[in-house]
């Protein structure tokens, strides 16, 4: 690492529902800060390609939510939180293919139903949580690769 | 391929050199989808798109592509060109079809991204309430 630092650093990023201007931003900070830290680039390349799909998710489907992420030496954590619709078929939603999003977002080719399954595909750990009707939490951590 | 090189072939415009024309891409991919852009793509592979909207140069940036070529002559906007500027991500403009531009560079040795090197993971957890 070309950076030390021996606390956990500390990001948050409030995200705006259907802003597709903005949306990327956050993500993108993301990346910054873990290439300045000195990470590997397959470790910033996952964590930024997950948090890049968990915060378009939230400016997709909710009407307002946060990323937050936490940065050690050994692992990047990020979480998604929101309040929205909520999934009522986690079983589903993580199904290559499934969507819910409307044709506006599909023409800017996301929508797809490979949101949720690319975060999965990128994390070292992953979990959902959603209740219909409020919100959905992603945990997603991605390890350094040290240790 | 040099950048330099996918440019002659495709005739194409340049919009952003970001200084990196010189660059060797070793493999290109073709798609509109941001998603399939995120999950198939390996780092530095070049992106052909019809896409121009704003979230395509976000897509190139999270996944460390080497460069864009825009397809069908769609010329995407100034913020775009900007953004594009700011990062460091060339852009290049060509008439050709997504079809044609991909042929072209394929004849010429520019391959596919390769599959065997989808992404790693080690997950734990599954995705489980």
């Amino acid at each position: 690492m070309e950076e030390n630092f021996e606390q956990t650093i500390s990001l948050q990023f409030e995200l705006k529902s259907h802003d597709f201007v903005q949306a990327g931003e956050a993500s993108s900070e993301i990346r910054r800060r873990l290439k300045k830290l000195g990470f590997a680039s397959d470790v910033v390349r996952r964590a930024a390609i997950a948090a890049y799909e968990a915060e378009m998710n939230v400016i997709i489907h909710a009407r307002r939510g946060r990323l937050q992420v936490e940065i050690t030496p050994r692992q990047i954590l990020i979480i998604a939180q929101d309040e929205g619709p909520g999934i009522s078929n986690i079983h589903q939603a993580m199904q290559e293919g499934f969507t819910t999003a409307p044709d506006m977002i599909r023409e800017l080719g996301f929508g797809a139903g490979m949101g949720l399954p690319n975060i999965r595909r990128f994390a070292d750990e992953f979990n959902i949580s959603s209740c219909a009707g409020e919100g959905t939490s992603l945990k997603i951590v991605i390890y350094a690769g040290e240790g | 391929m040099k950048l330099s090189e996918v440019h002659r072939i495709l005739r194409a415009e340049i919009l952003v050199d970001a200084g990196k024309m010189d660059k060797d891409v070793e493999m290109a991919f073709g798609a509109d989808l941001m998603s399939d852009i995120l999950a198939m793509c390996q780092e530095q592979t070049l992106l052909l798109t019809g896409m121009t909207h704003i979230q395509v140069i976000r897509t190139a940036e999270v996944s460390d592509l080497a460069a864009i070529i825009f397809v069908r002559g769609k010329r995407p906007g100034p913020e775009i060109i900007a953004l594009a500027k700011e990062i460091g991500i060339p852009l290049l403009l060509c008439k050709l079809t997504m079809y044609e531009a991909s042929g072209l560079l394929f004849s010429a040795g520019l391959s596919g991204i390769h599959r065997d090197q989808e992404p790693h993971r080690r997950l734990k957890g599954g995705g489980k309430l």
